[in-house]
C-alpha cells in the first residue's frame, strides 16, 4: 500500500512551506516517525517525520520548492511486515491491505489514519468507506483501534491526484480548502470550485462557504445538523440535543431500511462488545455536593476567561479530582496483561467527546502535570480539534483512565463501559440543584452522581469506593489553590 | 503547569551548546517531561541557518579565523547571524505539543518574551511586520532562529546586550542588506551583566509560555551540561 507524505501545516496562519532538504532518497527504508525531509517557514526549520514505515518512493517535490500545505510531496510504499508493526498491531487485521483500490474511497483516507499501522484503515465518516473487515481479533482492540476511525478526515487530506503538474486551478482550490470546508461542501452538495474564495491564494474559507449556503448556492436541502455545531466536552451543560442520524428512507412497500454501518460505528460496536467480554464490569455510584466547585467557578470564571482565554467549566475540576485520586490508588491507573498488572506512571485521561457523527475519546496527556488552567486549555483544544476533525492519531492513544459525561443530556448517572485496556471509567451525571439534608436541615445544593465502572478482576469494591470517596472529598473540600 | 528548568551557563562553545540542546531535546522526544531554558553566551561565531547564502558571509574563513571568529552550519531556520561575547543567547527546549503547535505563534511568543523583558530595562522594543525578530525603531536588537523536530524546539533567540556590534559587519545579518543592529548597551549607555538580563527573562518566559520555571540544580554551574541533563 502506498501512503502519501504531505506538506504539513505548521501553524494556523501558514499556508505553504518550502522543502529545504530531503533526508532520505527514493529507495531508502524509513521507520515510522523517522525524519524524512526538512521544511522551513520564516525563521523555523522543522524535520518532518514519516507517516509510516516502508520505502520512500516517488519524490514529487524537489528541494527548494515551495508548495501549499497538504500537497503530497512523496509516497511511502509500506510493507506487510513493517506495517503490522509492534505490539497489539500484530493482532489487528489490516483492512487497508484488503481494501479495494477504489480511488474515491482512498481519497477519503488521510495519511493520518494510514500512519497508524495498528488500526484497520478507518474510513471516512461519511460512511462510504466499506473496506472489508477481517474477523474480530482474539484480543480486544486497543482504544486506538476504535477511535482511529474517528480521526479520519483529519488534518491531513489526501491530495495525490492533485499533486501532479496537471492540477487545475480548481483542483488547487479544492486542495487549499480546509477539511471542515470540504465536509460542509459535501454535506450541502456545494461545488467548491464554483465559489470565489477570499482566503489565502483564493482559498475557500468556512465563511465563504457558509455565505454561499446562506445565499442559496446549495443545491440540496440542508443536512440535519448545523455544519459547525460545537462538540461538547464534558459538563457543557447547555449542549443542544444532538441530531440523530439522517431519517431513514423507506422504499415503497418496505417496512424496514438496511443501511451499512459507518466505519466509526463499526469500531465502536466491536470495542463495546469486546470490552464487555474482557472485563468484569461493576459500577459504583457516589453523590457529590458541587457547591464548592460551583462557587469557585462563579467567583473566578470571568478572571479565568480573561487570563486564559477559555471558559472555566466543571470539567477541569473533575479531571483534577480524578488525577488526585489516581495518585492515591495506582491500581485504578493500570491495566491487565496476561497474568500481570501493568501500573502506568503517566496519567493520561481520556475525555469522551460527543460528536454529531459519533463519539471520540481524545486523551489529555500527562494530566498530573497540568494546572487547572492547563487542563481547561488542553480539554478545550482537544474538544475543538475533535469537532474540526483535526485530532492526530497520537491524540487518541495512550489513555490510562477515562471520564465520560452522560449528564450532558440530563442523565442522572450511567454505567459506562470501560475503554480497553484500561480498568476503570468515570461517568459524570447531570449537575443539578437537589433537596438534600445538610446538618439535619433541608437544603438546596448543586449535586451530581458520579458512577465508576471498574474491572472487578483487578479492583476490589473497597478500593473502588475509597477511590470515589477521594474524588468526592477533593470536589467538596479541595482548595484548587492555583485557580487564581 | 509544566515545569521548565532554567540555567545561565556562562560562555559555552557553539558545538558544545548544540550537542547539549540535542541531548535535552532527545530526552523530551523520548517521553521525558522536563523542558529547559538554556541561557548562555557564545565565543565569537558566525552561524549559517538553513536558508543562508554564502554571499552573506563577507569574508573568507581564513580572514574570519584570524579574527578569532569560527563558522558553523546549523539546522536552525533563518540565514546568517553572528554570536559573540556580550550577546545573551536563549535556547528553549520545549515540547509545543499538544496546545502550541504553531510555528508562527512560537516566534511571536519568543518576541513577546524579549519585548517584555526589554521594557523592564526601559527599552521600548517591538516587532516589524514581516520581519521576525525584535526591533527598536529600525534597528534589530534580537534575532530568532528555530529548529523543530516532532514539535520539540531547539535553537531560539540572541539578544544583543553588550555585543560588539562591529562584528555584524562581517556578515549580512539575516540576509537583510543594510539592516542596522543595536544593543541594550548602546541604547542605555551602560553595560549590563548578562546574568542580570538572563534572570529577568526567566519569569517573563514562564508567564508567556505558561511554564513553571525552576532553576536547574546545581543552580548555576559554570558548564551547564551536567546541570541541565539531570532529569528532574
Amino acid at each position: 500500500m502506498r501512503v502519501d507524505v504531505i506538506m504539513p501545516q505548521m501553524g494556523e496562519s501558514i499556508a505553504e512551506g518550502t522543502l529545504t532538504r530531503w533526508l532520505k532518497k527514493p529507495g531508502d527504508k524509513v521507520a515510522r516517525d523517522e525524519p524524512i525531509f526538512e521544511i522551513s517557514t520564516d525563521k523555523v526549520d522543522a524535520e518532518i517525520p514519516s507517516p509510516a514505515a516502508g520505502t520512500l518512493v516517488d519524490i514529487k517535490v524537489q528541494e527548494g520548492q515551495t508548495v501549499p500545505i497538504n500537497v503530497v510531496v512523496a509516497q511511502i510504499e509500506t510493507e506487510a511486515g513493517a506495517a503490522a508493526g509492534a505490539g497489539k498491531a500484530a493482532a489487528q487485521p489490516e483492512a487497508a491491505k484488503t481494501a479495494p483500490a477504489a480511488p474515491a474511497s482512498a481519497a477519503k483516507q488521510p495519511p493520518s489514519a494510514a500512519a497508524k499501522p495498528a488500526a484497520p484503515a478507518g474510513g471516512g465518516s461519511d460512511g462510504r468507506d466499506r473496506a472489508p473487515q477481517a474477523a474480530a481479533p482474539a484480543a480486544p482492540p486497543a482504544p486506538s483501534a476504535w477511535t482511529a476511525g474517528a480521526s479520519t478526515g483529519g488534518e491531513i487530506p489526501k491530495a495525490s491526484s492533485l499533486a501532479g503538474s496537471g492540477a487545475t486551478v480548481d483542483d488547487l482550490r479544492r486542495v487549499r480548502s480546509s477539511p471542515v470546508v470540504r465536509k460542509i461542501a459535501q454535506e450541502h452538495q456545494v461545488d467548491i470550485s464554483r465559489l470565489a474564495g477570499t482566503g489565502v491564494s483564493g482559498r475557500v474559507t468556512k465563511k465563504d462557504i457558509l455565505a454561499a449556503i446562506e445565499g442559496g448556492a446549495a443545491t440540496a436541502a440542508r443536512a440535519s445538523g448545523a455544519p459547525d455545531r460545537p462538540a461538547s466536552p464534558i459538563p457543557a451543560a447547555a449542549a443542544a440535543p444532538r441530531s440523530a442520524a439522517p431519517a431513514p428512507v423507506y422504499a415503497p412497500g418496505q417496512r424496514s431500511s438496511v443501511v451499512p454501518m459507518t466505519a466509526m460505528r463499526r469500531k465502536i460496536a466491536e470495542h463495546m462488545v469486546a470490552s464487555r467480554r474482557t472485563s468484569a464490569h461493576v459500577t459504583t455510584v457516589f453523590e457529590v455536593d458541587m457547591s464548592r466547585v460551583m462557587r469557585l467557578r462563579e467567583e473566578h470564571k470571568q478572571a479565568f476567561q480573561e487570563r486564559h482565554g477559555v471558559k472555566l467549566t466543571p470539567t477541569p475540576f473533575m479531571v483534577r479530582a480524578a488525577v488526585e485520586a489516581l495518585k492515591a490508588f495506582p491500581e485504578i491507573n493500570a491495566s491487565i496483561e496476561g497474568d500481570n498488572v501493568v501500573y502506568k506512571k503517566d496519567m493520561n485521561i481520556g475525555i469522551a467527546v460527543a460528536l454529531d457523527w459519533g463519539l471520540i475519546v481524545p486523551v489529555l496527556k500527562h494530566a498530573d502535570d497540568l494546572s487547572l488552567s492547563g487542563i481547561a486549555k488542553a480539554v478545550t483544544d482537544l474538544a475543538e480539534r475533535a469537532r474540526t476533525k483535526k485530532l492526530s492519531p497520537d491524540d487518541v492513544q495512550g489513555g490510562t483512565f477515562t471520564i465520560t459525561n452522560p449528564g450532558i443530556y440530563g442523565s442522572l448517572f450511567g454505567t459506562p463501559i470501560i475503554s480497553q485496556p484500561q480498568v476503570a471509567i468515570l461517568g459524570v451525571g447531570v449537575i443539578e440543584k437537589r433537596v438534600v439534608v445538610v446538618q439535619d436541615a433541608i437544603g438546596i445544593r448543586p449535586m451530581v452522581f458520579l458512577a465508576l465502572s471498574f474491572d472487578h478482576r483487578l479492583i476490589d469494591g473497597a478500593v473502588a469506593d475509597q477511590f470515589m470517596a477521594h474524588i468526592k472529598a477533593t470536589l467538596e473540600q479541595g482548595k484548587f489553590a492555583e485557580i487564581v | 503547569m509544566r515545569r521548565c528548568l532554567h540555567a545561565y551557563a556562562g560562555r559555552v562553545g557553539y558545538a558544545e551548546a548544540a550537542d547539549l540542546q540535542e541531548r535535552c531535546a532527545r530526552l523530551l522526544k523520548d517521553g521525558g517531561r522536563v523542558e529547559r531554558l538554556l541561557l548562555l553566551e557564545h565565543p565569537p561565531v558566525i552561524t549559517l541557518g538553513r536558508n543562508a547564502r554564502s554571499a552573506d558571509v563577507l569574508h573568507d574563513e581564513a580572514t574570519l579565523e584570524s579574527l578569532g571568529v569560527a563558522v558553523h552550519e546549523t539546522n536552525r531556520g533563518g540565514q546568517v547571524t553572528y554570536h559573540g561575547p556580550g550577546q545573551l543567547v536563549g535556547y528553549p527546549i520545549l515540547d509545543l505539543s499538544p496546545d502550541r503547535r504553531d510555528v508562527a505563534r512560537y516566534l511571536r511568543d519568543l518576541e513577546e518574551v524579549l519585548i517584555r523583558t526589554l521594557s523592564q530595562f526601559g527599552v521600548t522594543a517591538g516587532r516589524a511586520p514581516g520581519l521576525t525578530g525584535v526591533w527598536v525603531g529600525a534597528e534589530k536588537i534580537a534575532s530568532l532562529g528555530v529548529h523543530l523536530s516532532r514539535w520539540v524546539t531547539t535553537h531560539g533567540f540572541a539578544l544583543n546586550v553588550n555585543t560588539d556590534l562591529s562584528r555584524f559587519g562581517l556578515i549580512v545579518p539575516c540576509g537583510l542588506r543594510g539592516a542596522a543592529v543595536t544593543s541594550m548597551q548602546r541604547l542605555l549607555g551602560r553595560a549590563l551583566p548578562l546574568e542580570e538580563v538572563a534572570a529577568a527573562i526567566v519569569p517573563v518566559f514562564g508567564e508567556v509560555f505558561g511554564r513553571e520555571m525552576a532553576p536547574a540544580s546545581p543552580p548555576v554551574a559554570p558548564v551547564a551540561a551536567p546541570a541541565l541533563t539531570e532529569v528532574a
